[in-house]
């Protein structure tokens, strides 16, 4: 069997006396798109972050391309690094610059793309996610919801990762929009042939994007499975969260996690 | 529930001195990766305009009213016993050596310390800290290296604008309103000074700079929770800086001047 592209086990992260993610183990295969569903406050941003570096997880394993990054130098953390792409929530774009600057970010500041070819870059990306040159020119503050998200795919996918990780990509956005963002998402990542982790509480947004779905509560996996099996579950806690009842098992969190 | 002193007291000393050791480290990995490539010029170059050139107006301001109330009141006390001759001398030396970095240095702090910490606390809370990460960007290269130096570099100029436009001020209160001789009053001036007494005053500048943007990127860095945390991280940095630029002031000049 080929080694897998993201091989997590036993990970293990707490904050105070609260266990955010209590042994965690997943696999992502080269090239599958896995989707981590769960309730507000569930640890799934923790997952995310831990995988990135941003967090450093209390135990267990990390290995991307059967490499260990737990407990990696800064120096060896840059050079894996360089295998991801993210879309953040709110899009993070950097306010401070304009919208291509933001795309091109990666290639000029870290890979020494010099400019003008950046740029291109930087407008070809912003054509696959739908957006014309003159958009490059504009400031992310003066740019819609929706079309913030686009830059910010554009951004991550600027530097063609095999790895991407989507942080609740349709979040705040209505539903049409949230159509297009899933659809020029599931587009980019077949042409970059990526391994993808998205988090998301949006079902339609999960059943599109997803090979595969892994359910997280109270900081395991309780679940996980094909897309077309998540109705067959057999798992009361999957069933009250895909169909969105206030009833159940699960009890939402009021602290943050 | 009744807590004894000795309690309150021990839990104080341990969150004073868990804060100082992380100052301490912030202070020092800040300090490495502004000499360990690569290093942004284009960034450093933006933060000393925005630094230096964007606070000479506030700058200006307070240097010419310093210089001018500093002449005049030196007169009212010095006019007693009839040592005028001695405000000159007076007003240049106090200028040089204390007013210009501390008032320049508190005055900076309160715009560019805030601003900072308000910027980076900002870039925190919306992520944008993490996507340098996630872009192979080292947020204390990127962010915070080019600020210290940028910080370091300007305040002394700064600082020497102050003391020039604050001796103006002091020259012309002087002149048109104490009667003094303009010959006299620039010699009193030039021949009392001594380099010892600018140059003390730029180096306070340069640790000066150093403090201001170390507390507002410090506080920056580390703001959460939104807007509200945003403002506190704000406010931490500038009341901060103002208290170590005091403090740093006196010990500086017990390095310089004490016998």
């Amino acid at each position: 069997m080929a080694v897998p592209r993201i091989a997590i086990s036993g990970l293990r992260k707490s904050f105070g006396p609260k266990k955010v993610l209590d042994g965690i183990d997943v696999e992502v295969a080269i090239g599958e798109s896995l989707v981590v569903i769960g309730g507000s406050g569930s640890g799934k941003s923790v997952l995310l972050k831990c995988i990135l570096g941003l967090m450093q997880p209390d135990s267990g394993s990390i290995r991307i391309d059967g490499e260990e990054t737990v407990g990696l130098r800064r120096a060896e953390r840059a050079r894996v690094m360089r295998k991801f792409g993210m879309l953040f929530q709110g899009g993070a774009l950097f306010d401070s610059l304009r919208v291509w600057e933001n795309v091109a970010f990666g290639p000029i500041q870290s890979d020494r793309v010099p400019v003008d070819e950046a740029k291109q870059i930087a407008l070809q990306k912003l054509g696959s996610v739908g957006l014309t040159p003159d958009v490059g020119e504009l400031r992310p503050a003066e740019l819609s919801g929706g079309m913030q998200k686009r830059v910010a795919l554009a951004r991550a996918i600027a530097r063609e990762p095999e790895i991407i990780f989507f942080d609740e990509p349709t979040t705040g956005l209505d539903p049409i929009m949230s159509d297009v963002i899933n659809d020029l998402i599931v587009q980019c990542v077949k042409q970059l042939g990526a391994s993808t982790i998205s988090i998301t509480h949006d079902m339609a947004s999960a059943r599109k994007i997803g090979d595969r779905i892994a359910m997280l509560h109270e900081g395991k996996l309780i679940w996980q499975g094909p897309v077309a099996e998540i109705d067959r579950s057999g798992d009361a806690h999957v069933d009250q969260f895909i169909h969105g009842r206030a009833e159940g098992p699960i009890r939402m969190q009021v602290r943050k996690g | 529930m009744n807590i004894p002193l000795v309690t309150v007291l021990g839990r104080m000393t341990i969150a004073f001195l868990g804060l100082t050791g992380a100052v301490t480290t912030f202070a020092t990995r800040s300090l490495l990766h502004c000499f360990e490539p690569p290093i942004y010029r284009r960034q450093i170059g933006r933060q000393m305009l925005e630094i230096g050139y964007y606070s000479l107006p506030v700058v200006g301001l307070t240097a010419i009213f310093t210089g001018m109330v500093l002449a005049l009141q030196s007169y009212v006390g010095f006019s007693r016993f009839s040592a005028e001759s001695a405000i000159p001398n007076v007003v240049v030396v106090s200028l040089t050596r204390e007013l210009g970095p501390v008032l320049a240095g508190l005055m900076v702090a309160g715009r560019v310390g805030a601003a900072m910490a308000a910027e980076l606390g900002t870039m925190r809370v919306t992520e944008q800290i993490d996507a340098l990460t996630t872009l192979s960007t080292e947020p204390f290269k990127y962010l915070i290296a080019p600020r210290i130096v940028a910080a370091i570099v300007t305040m002394p100029m700064l600082v020497l604008v102050f003391d020039a436009i604050g001796i103006l001020g002091g020259y012309l209160v002087g002149i048109y309103k104490l009667d003094f001789n303009e010959q006299s009053y620039l010699r009193n001036t030039i021949d009392f000074l001594e380099f010892m007494d600018v140059f003390s005053g730029l180096v306070k500048a340069a640790v000066f700079g150093f403090l201001i943007a170390l507390m507002g990127c410090y506080h920056g860095y580390h703001s959460r929770g939104g807007a509200q945390g945003v403002g506190t991280a704000t406010t931490n940095a500038v009341v901060s800086a103002s208290i170590l630029i005091l403090t740093a002031n006196y010990l500086i000049t017990e390095l310089f001047f004490a016998r």
